[in-house]
């Protein structure tokens, strides 16, 4: 332990004694904080009120002042921020060590991460290095003064596992919709962290971002996702897609068929191998509910399905399945929200 | 001439039949498969090799039982294989396999280690950066496309699939890329393959050998449940306008959705 640090006070007999504390990790896209992130940091504040420790939040980016004001609305006691130019892209080696930098200053008891591909890939290296545990893409976690322990969805989410894991820190991720953003407002202490990093240790080069132009709504944060499926054979279905998703204000996400086959970008498949959604109301479109599919969207509150076979599989979780051609239920499905929301 | 490790693992099938008693995980234990994603990792390493020359190693943290994994991996088309030997019962999370691992590589030369994004089981994902980590490699993950520069300093352009869009990185070696399934199509062994795969040396060590048993154990699996299951709710039939403006109307109005 290093002396003197954040997480340590002295007690009345000047002996160093250590604060309890839970360390959230902001993710932010394009300047605005993943909302995913306030979800575990409102769990996180809960869990540390209850508990009597601190909710701290760790901020990297080029400019990290920009987001706090949207912050401090889910307050967590503590900011901690780093600005580096760096943090424009998604670089491992100099977010490997800044996350480094927190924990050896903060000295938590626990990282908290959203579920994202930008988290999964630090993760296990952050727990390696630091010799600790890591509890990956939790449905539900609390934490007490020896560990974490929580749920995980398991065998492509059909079954739910029991985990512990002990140490200091430990570093936990959370699927996004497990939690409710909660605001909070409160004037966070904010602190700028020291940090030095040295292009030679880059090791690897980013040379391109594909970005695919069509990624309008953040699909892990929707609250309505439209996803379409092998149903969806042409350029008209497709049109169908956006429209019903432009009147829902929806993400669109795809199944692995249609990503592979290049009709949706690949950043929309929505499954196991994909992305884990969790929205409000999702409306499956031609998608037979293949189990690689449904373990990245079966925690949504509302299930709709429409397919023109009977049996398929996703009518078994669908709240409400409409079994018919997508081609012809949709212009009147579409045309009825429309009526509904008054735009027609 | 580029030299690749490929760790395999042996998963339990996802599509075989289980069911939850008494907080245990019930299975057909027969029911086992080659980890996709390791497959997928498999096949791109073959591919390279196919196309630029070198060689593809298969290494296997697992029972037994698993030998016919990495023998699927030979007859794929791996050149030798490693059996690092469990004894099953041994209640290793990540860490402790990616630990494993590491002692294994400590002192071997290769350019690239390659695995599988996460196993198909568990879907953790750790333990191919905890490796990286503990091996002080640089690391790319969840790889949809591999490609191979340079002759002599061999480096893998890795196309990963990030949160908002692909990223091209330059993946110098030695290095670990950790692959996802949407890179390709696993090849099926050709009886030729599964023939040759009988004669292709395999290396077997005990993994208690190479791990240090003084680790606490520091993730624990306490038990498993049902997911709570949904109710398959109502299917509407009928006449598109009407069954579109039925549920529209329940979406709109139980639900307050729209």
């Amino acid at each position: 332990m290093i002396l003197g640090h954040e997480g340590e006070k002295k007690d009345l007999d000047n002996r160093t004694i250590t604060m309890n504390s839970i360390l959230t990790y902001i993710a932010v896209n394009e300047g605005k904080i993943k909302r995913s992130s306030l979800e575990v940091l409102s769990h996180c504040n809960r869990l540390a009120e209850s508990l009597g420790w601190e909710s701290a939040a760790l901020v990297l980016q080029p400019d990290a002042p920009e987001v706090l004001n949207d912050l401090k609305v889910c307050g967590p006691s503590k900011i901690y921020t780093i600005s580096h130019p760096l943090f424009r892209q998604h670089l491992t080696a100099p977010l490997l060590r800044a996350v480094g930098v927190a924990v050896e200053t903060v000295n938590p008891n626990v990282v908290a991460f959203a579920s994202t591909e930008g988290s999964k890939d630090l993760l296990g290296a952050l727990a390696a290095a630091h010799g600790s545990a890591a509890l990956p893409d939790m449905s539900e976690f609390t934490v007490d003064e020896e560990g974490v322990s929580g749920k995980r969805p398991v065998m492509a989410a059909k079954v739910v596992s029991s985990v512990r894991a002990k140490g200091h820190p430990v570093f936990v991720s959370v699927r996004s919709g497990s939690y409710a953003v909660e605001e909070n407002p409160k004037e966070s202490a904010v602190q700028e962290l020291s940090f030095s990093f040295d292009d030679a240790d880059l090791k690897t080069t980013l040379r391109e971002i594909i970005t695919a132009s069509t990624d309008k709504i953040d699909l892990s944060e929707a609250e309505t996702v439209i996803a379409a499926g092998r149903g969806v054979k042409d350029e008209a279905g497709r049109a169908l897609i956006s429209e019903l998703a432009e009147v829902l204000n929806a993400g669109v996400g795809a199944s692995r068929a249609l990503t592979e086959a290049g009709d949706y970008d690949p950043s929309l498949q929505i499954g196991q191998t994909g992305k884990v959604v969790s929205p409000q109301l999702y409306i499956g479109i031609g998608i037979s509910g293949a189990i690689q599919h449904v373990a990245g969207m079966s925690n949504s509150k509302v299930i709709v399905a429409i397919n023109k076979d009977p049996d398929a599989p996703i009518f078994d979780i669908a709240d409400y399945g409409i079994v018919g051609d997508l081609y012809k239920v949709l212009p009147p499905f579409i045309e009825e929200i429309r009526r509904v929301k008054g735009q027609s | 001439m580029v030299k690749f490790y490929v760790c395999l693992k042996q998963v339990p099938d996802v599509y075989a039949p289980l069911q939850v008693k008494d907080g245990n995980l019930i299975q057909d234990a027969g029911r086992t498969v080659l980890n996709a994603y390791d497959a997928s990792a498999l096949e791109e390493a073959l591919v390279l090799t196919e196309k630029h020359g070198g060689e593809v190693h298969a290494v296997l943290v697992g029972p037994e039982k698993a030998r016919e994994t990495l023998r699927k991996g030979l007859a794929m088309g791996a050149d030798s294989g490693v059996h690092i030997m469990t004894n099953g019962d041994e209640s290793y999370d990540s860490l402790a396999y990616a630990s494993i691992l590491a002692a294994y590589f400590k002192d071997k030369e290769y350019h690239f280690i390659s695995c599988g994004k996460q196993s198909q089981d568990t879907d953790a994902g750790l333990t191919g950066t905890m490796l990286a980590s503990l091996l002080g490699l640089p690391y790319a993950t969840n790889a949809v496309g591999l490609t191979l520069e340079g002759e002599a300093e061999p480096h893998l352009i890795v196309k990963r699939q990030g949160d908002h869009g692909q990223e091209m990185i330059d993946l110098p070696s030695p290095g670990l890329v950790t692959c996802s399934n949407d890179m390709n199509e696993p090849r099926i062994p050709s009886l030729k393959g599964i023939m040759q795969s009988k004669r292709k040396p395999v290396e077997t060590l005990e993994a208690s050998s190479l791990f240090i048993g003084d680790q606490e154990i520091s993730t624990e699996l306490l038990g498993y449940e049902e997911k709570p299951s949904r109710e398959p709710g109502k299917k509407y039939e009928g006449e598109a306008e009407e069954v579109a403006a039925e549920v529209v109307s329940l979406l709109d109005g139980k639900e307050n959705l729209i």
